[in-house]
């Protein structure tokens, strides 16, 4: 049997755990750059987890089991997408573990049992919280699965090893559904990361906050895996866009030098999806709650735009 | 001696109907009477799995004729795989659900008797295994009229109550009104089959040998659509069901909610596949449409509730939908002849009909439980029972986590399958449906969202924070009986959604027999740890792989962190400085869905009120706030009301015969029998 | 530049003339608005001009630079002056609920896919699977004069819907004569004035552009 592949997916993994502080590090910094501030440097994440580590954890008293699992589970279903998504190559082992569906549904799970920790103290900034995220969430379910159905139009397939292979192996052609679909997912990948318009990653202000408010009664290393595993999450949705829109530079082999090619092929790309995203967060403000119909709604228009496009003029 | 598959199908129906007479027996010896009659009854289900599971997975067509019936018309039994199927359905939740009720029904005992609630659990489940069984018109609606008959029965057996037997007259009401129809139905499809001289088209193998014109065919369908619509709470005639559900027994609304309304999908299954076979793809689109509007209304009406029965009863009305939604698509695809789409889009219906079945009823039995303790139905009144309760809430967790379509378990799976037939709907040689489908698609995805934040809102509320009802009720963890039926259901849900493959190769004769051609052949190309529906390239899943993967990073992340021992310490909850956080403070069930339902509002009649308290000095300080709330089911006023107000319209006016004369009634009968006379004569 | 090439070009600015139909739909903001239809009118103008290129007739060269002139610069700069001196509020009002809108709009998408699949198996344009597109543009202009209260908005309905018109005369048959052509751009503008006066007029009448507030033209009952 050959061992590369599996090399790969370890690989992969050590690459999510590690890479994913610094891409939020660099995220901070550019937001500080085109704020004028002066920036804790791209390492700064890596300082905030290692505090939380070596804290010892304060749990409320009537905090349940289901307080203490969801920061475990919450971390474990990112590391699983993380060996899933093609970020070095298309030929992983366990890429066919889960099409874009499940992944999305490995991400709703890890929501579901954070809304639940939000319930659990009993508090009203958790309980409010997780409505607010359960909401949001079911408002963005649609239009990412019609941002999913339009790109498998092209692909035919939701395997995201066998779309991005798609995109590798086609003529480049301009295609307005790809584009519709693209500006979908980026509506709603900031709506499931919680980057702002939808939810402020930076503040902890209770009439603004969500995903904040859910872990609010978290400390020392409950809170550092949950930190962790949010940093993932941006990371992996950057990754899941790059390899789904822009997957040129992905290896498709295990040969050592394609994979280091997608090695730094993956490093400018996310940073400058890094860009992307400092541009779009310095560009807009919070949105109220229930703009945010709007502009989910939007992203669902975009998607099914997407959709319609690809039967109309395609 | 050896019993085939349907000998001891009928076996179990008669010894379900002995349990009865036993029942009877025992009147006077309730101790006794309980844990006999409900072993007996869960060993007869066991049996009937075995039965049905075999006929399955052998995909074996056995009949029989009875030697009972009417005058030259005697019953007709048939197992085969269809019918197999949901025989395992049926029987595997009854099984759970007897054992559970050993348990559950015990909480009854000093107060009432129970020997009413056996005898009909007893003719509930005979029934229910005969519909399936049935193989002609005659004893199909004989069987169904016992179902329901049985069901209303109980329904009604705490019928002190007014609400109760409200409740139970609605259901009667709706339940009969599907009946004529579905009867009306067989009366066409018999009549067309052999002509209506005879009346030997009352078989179901006559009906299948005949070819029947489009028109007739249509309104047959049309007519039992119906019927099993009312049946199944398909929107909008589910009205009864979060009536009906919520005031039976809980172990009798596990049965009602899993399976009772599984004999309608099957009914639907049975006449269009089976009997009509050839249909025109609007049908389907028909099926498609109800679908999708129940499963989107039932789980908005879901979240409005506060009642944790009523929440789950909405949520069934949302299942059938998505149940619908795969046959509905596998009516289309087949249609157009697709057969390999449309047996994805079968399996993917029935996967969720076993799926729904195991997961609500293991819902119910947990809502029971926590009745069972509380003596408490509304949300409101809870929270906290985590720490009192640790298995029952481990347990309605797991049904939380099936219903929400969440992997590893097994929800998921069928949705899954349901949205990959949805992706190939581009196959289709329709333009307009190519456009339409993948709304549809959209819309199921709202629902499943919208389910998880539901149930994150029921566990929630129910389980989690702090106890929110008046004075501290003594709550106790529930007794080793229901526990281990719900066990049981949880360990079911767990299995079907990590071995989804091994489930469906099993099924596989149901869509072959159906359809003419089955995913075992695609499904389980790399194994039983993969499911590709189609093929791999299109999609793929590995329930195990998401199970074990995400276990073992738990289990790792945990061990790496408590390598060196970090001190937990347990603390108040940091109340921000301010007065000290009480349990009125929390989020509860109205408050959580207070964003959806303003989003969703137009879809229902909401009145909203806020009242200062007479003494507020100044709007901003005020002394006491009075919040009123209602949220009503539109169709209640749009469909209901109107039928309702007719029928009292006309009973007036068909009351006015009614002189007290008798010369009068007289008159009647005599005019009566002149006009049979002319026209007859 | 080969024939595939430009036709994909072209799908790909329907697609774009789509997308700023549906934006005009749900745009609140009036200046926001008034961008919309100029790139709308741009992406008409660039579609024309590769229709002409590959179709080689001329004139449409002609007709592109004219709506580049109408539709991108002059009706946008009218309108923006008129918003100026009107003074009028910039948060657009509206009758039905975005979310709501953007159903109906891609309902109507769905609808004049329907309508237009006879034409679409007729025709051998290269465009021809852009009538559809054309089509919906129309449509969805009309709705937005129906959901919009504002006089200005409804303004912006109308030109856009002569905007999907135009396009599905690009589409469908290459472009009408140049003559009609002419008439028409002249006939928006005419238009266009008119409007701008009529504006003045409601605004003195009512000292506001809300269409809702000529209900009170009616003879009370």
């Amino acid at each position: 049997m050959n061992v590369y592949p599996l090399l790969i997916e370890v690989l992969q993994v050590l690459i999510l755990l590690s890479a994913a502080p610094a891409f939020v590090g660099w995220v901070r910094v550019l937001k500080c750059w085109s704020q004028g501030r002066s920036s804790a440097g791209v390492f700064q994440p890596y300082r905030d987890l290692a505090k939380l580590f070596s804290k010892d954890v304060v749990l409320a008293e009537n905090a349940s089991w289901i307080f203490r699992f969801t920061p475990y589970l919450v971390f474990g279903a990112a590391v699983l997408a993380g060996g899933i998504i093609p970020i070095l190559s298309t030929d992983l082992p366990l890429a066919a573990t889960a099409d874009v569906i499940v992944l999305v549904a490995l991400f709703a799970i890890a929501r579901f049992f954070t809304a639940l920790a939000g319930m659990d103290i009993g508090t009203a900034f958790g309980g409010m919280g997780s409505s607010r995220e359960m909401t949001i969430a079911s408002l963005a379910e649609p239009a990412m699965l019609m941002a999913i159905f339009t790109m498998s139009l092209a692909s035919r397939s939701t395997s995201l090893s066998q779309m991005a292979q798609a995109v590798l192996s086609g003529q480049p052609v301009l295609r307005p559904s790809i584009a519709f679909a693209l500006l979908a997912f980026v509506l709603i990948a900031l709506a499931e990361t919680g980057r702002i318009p939808v939810d402020n990653p930076a503040t902890h202000l209770e009439l603004t906050m969500i995903h904040e408010a859910m872990i609010l009664e978290y400390s020392g290393r409950h809170l550092a895996l949950i930190e962790w595993a949010s940093m993932m999450k941006l990371f992996l949705f950057a990754a899941l866009g790059i390899a789904a829109f822009a997957p040129w530079g992905i290896s498709t082999t295990d040969a050592f030098l394609p994979v280091l090619a997608a090695f730094i092929f993956m490093t400018l790309k996310l940073g400058v999806a890094g860009v992307v995203l400092v541009l779009i967060e310095t560009g807009l403000a919070k949105m109220r709650l229930f703009r945010l119909t709007e502009f989910l709604g939007s992203a669902f228009l975009l998607a099914t735009l997407g959709m319609l496009s690809y039967f109309i003029l395609e | 001696m050896m019993l085939t598959p349907i000998e001891t199908a009928s076996a179990c129906v008669l010894g379900l109907l002995l349990i009865v007479v036993l029942a009877g027996i025992l009147h006077r010896k309730q101790r006794l009477l309980l844990p006999v009659c409900f072993s007996l009854a869960s060993a007869a289900s066991l049996l009937t799995v075995v039965a049905g599971g075999l006929a399955v997975a052998n995909g074996l067509t056995e009949q029989v004729v009875m030697l009972i019936g009417l005058p030259d018309l005697p019953f007709h039994l048939r197992l085969d795989p269809l019918s197999g199927f949901f025989l395992t359905v049926i029987g595997l939740l009854a099984f759970f659900v007897s054992i559970y009720s050993i348990g559950y029904v015990k909480g009854f005992l000093g107060r009432r008797s129970v020997t009413s609630l056996v005898i009909f659990y007893c003719l509930f489940l005979a029934g229910m295994f005969m519909v399936v069984l049935s193989d002609d018109a005659l004893i199909f609606l004989i069987s169904w009229e016992v179902m329901a008959a049985a069901s209303y029965f109980l329904v009604v057996f705490e019928d002190e109550q007014v609400e109760n037997r409200r409740a139970a007259f609605l259901y009667m009401v709706v339940a009969h009104v599907g009946a004529i129809a579905i009867l009306l139905s067989f009366g066409v499809l018999a009549g067309l089959a052999t002509g209506f001289g005879s009346f030997s088209g009352y078989t179901f193998d006559a009906m299948r040998s005949a070819h029947f014109p489009v028109e007739w065919a249509t309104a047959a369908f049309l007519l039992s659509f119906f019927g099993f619509a009312a049946k199944a709470g398909v929107v909008p005639l589910h009205v009864w069901l979060p009536e009906a559900h919520p005031v039976a027994p809980s172990n009798i609304s596990a049965l009602m909610s899993g399976v009772m309304l599984k004999t309608a999908i099957y009914g639907i299954i049975r006449i269009t596949f089976d009997l009509i076979r050839v249909f025109p793809w609007w049908w389907g689109a028909i099926v498609l449409i109800f679908g999708l509007v129940s499963a989107v209304m039932g789980v908005l009406y879901a979240l409005m509730q506060h009642d944790l029965k009523r929440l789950l009863a909405y949520h069934s009305v949302e299942n059938i939908g998505i149940i619908l939604i795969g046959i509905g698509l596998a009516m289309i695809f087949t249609s157009f002849k697709l057969p390999l789409l449309a047996a994805l889009a079968l399996t993917a219906g029935i996967y969720h009909t076993l799926n729904h079945a195991m997961f609500k009823g293991l819902l119910f039995m947990g809502a029971g439980a926590v009745l069972h303790a509380t003596h408490e139905r509304n949300m409101e009144e809870m929270g906290g029972l985590i720490h009192l309760m640790p298995w029952t809430a481990v347990l309605f967790l797991i049904g939380c986590i099936s219903i929400s379509a969440l992997p590893p378990f097994n929800g998921f799976v069928s949705e899954w399958l349901t949205f990959q037939a949805f992706l190939l709907s581009p196959s289709l040689p329709s333009p307009l449906l190519k456009l339409l489908i993948p709304m549809g698609a959209a819309l199921l995805a709202l629902t499943g969202a919208l389910a998880a934040a539901c149930f994150v809102k029921a566990f929630g509320v129910t389980f989690l924070g702090h106890w929110r009802g008046h004075h501290a009720s003594r709550v106790v963890e529930t007794g080793w009986m229901m526990r281990l039926g719900m066990i049981m259901a949880a360990l079911t849900c767990l299995l079907l959604g990590v071995f989804p493959t091994l489930v469906i190769g099993w099924m596989d004769a149901v869509p072959e027999q159906l359809i003419g051609s089955g995913l075992g052949a695609t499904a389980g190309t790399f194994g039983w740890m993969w499911l590709t529906p189609v093929a791999y390239e299109r999609a793929s899943y590995s329930g195990p792989i998401v199970f074990f993967g995400i276990l073992s990073v738990v289990v790792a992340a945990y061990l790496l962190l408590h390598v060196r021992p970090g001190a937990i310490h347990r603390a108040p909850i940091w109340d921000c400085g301010f007065q000290k956080i009480n349990q009125r403070m929390q989020y509860n069930a109205t408050s959580f869905s207070m964003p959806i339902r303003r989003i969703f509002g137009f879809l229902f009649s909401v009145r909203e009120q806020v009242r200062l308290s007479p003494q507020t000095p100044h709007r901003a300080f005020p002394r006491r706030i009075h919040y009123y709330l209602r949220v009503r089911d539109r169709f209640w006023g749009w469909l209901y009301r109107p039928v309702i107000e007719a029928s009292f319209w006309v009973s007036r006016k068909v009351g006015r015969l009614q002189q007290g004369r008798i010369q009068a009634y007289l008159i009647y009968s005599f005019v009566t029998i002149i006009v049979l006379l002319v026209f007859l004569g | 530049m080969n024939l595939s090439v430009a036709a994909n070009i072209n799908s790909f600015l329907a697609a774009l003339v789509l997308l700023t139909a549906f934006g005009m739909l749900v745009q609140r903001r009036m200046y926001g608005l008034i961008h919309l239809f100029a790139w709308q009118g741009l992406f008409l103008s660039v579609s024309t001009a590769i229709v002409g290129f590959v179709a080689g007739k001329h004139h449409l060269y002609i007709s592109s630079l004219l709506t580049l002139s109408l539709k991108v610069v002059l009706l946008p700069y009218i309108l923006h002056v008129l918003i100026h001196r009107l003074r009028i509020q910039k948060e657009v009002e509206t009758v039905v609920n975005v979310p709501l809108t953007m159903l109906i709009g891609i309902g109507l998408v769905i609808f004049s896919y329907h309508l237009t699949a006879p034409v679409r198996e007729l025709s051998t344009l290269v465009t021809r699977s852009t009538l559809a597109v054309a089509l919906a543009t129309v449509m969805i202009g009309l709705l937005m004069m129906i959901t919009r209260r504002h006089a200005v908005t409804q303004i912006i309905g109308f030109l856009a819907m002569e905007n999907g018109l135009f396009f599905a005369a690009t589409s469908a048959t290459y472009g009408m004569p140049l003559v009609v052509e002419l008439g028409v751009a002249l006939d928006i503008l005419i238009a266009a004035f008119i409007f701008g006066i009529f504006f003045f007029h409601i605004h003195t009448t009512f000292d506001s552009l809300d269409v809702e507030k000529m209900a009170r033209l009616k003879e009370s009952d």
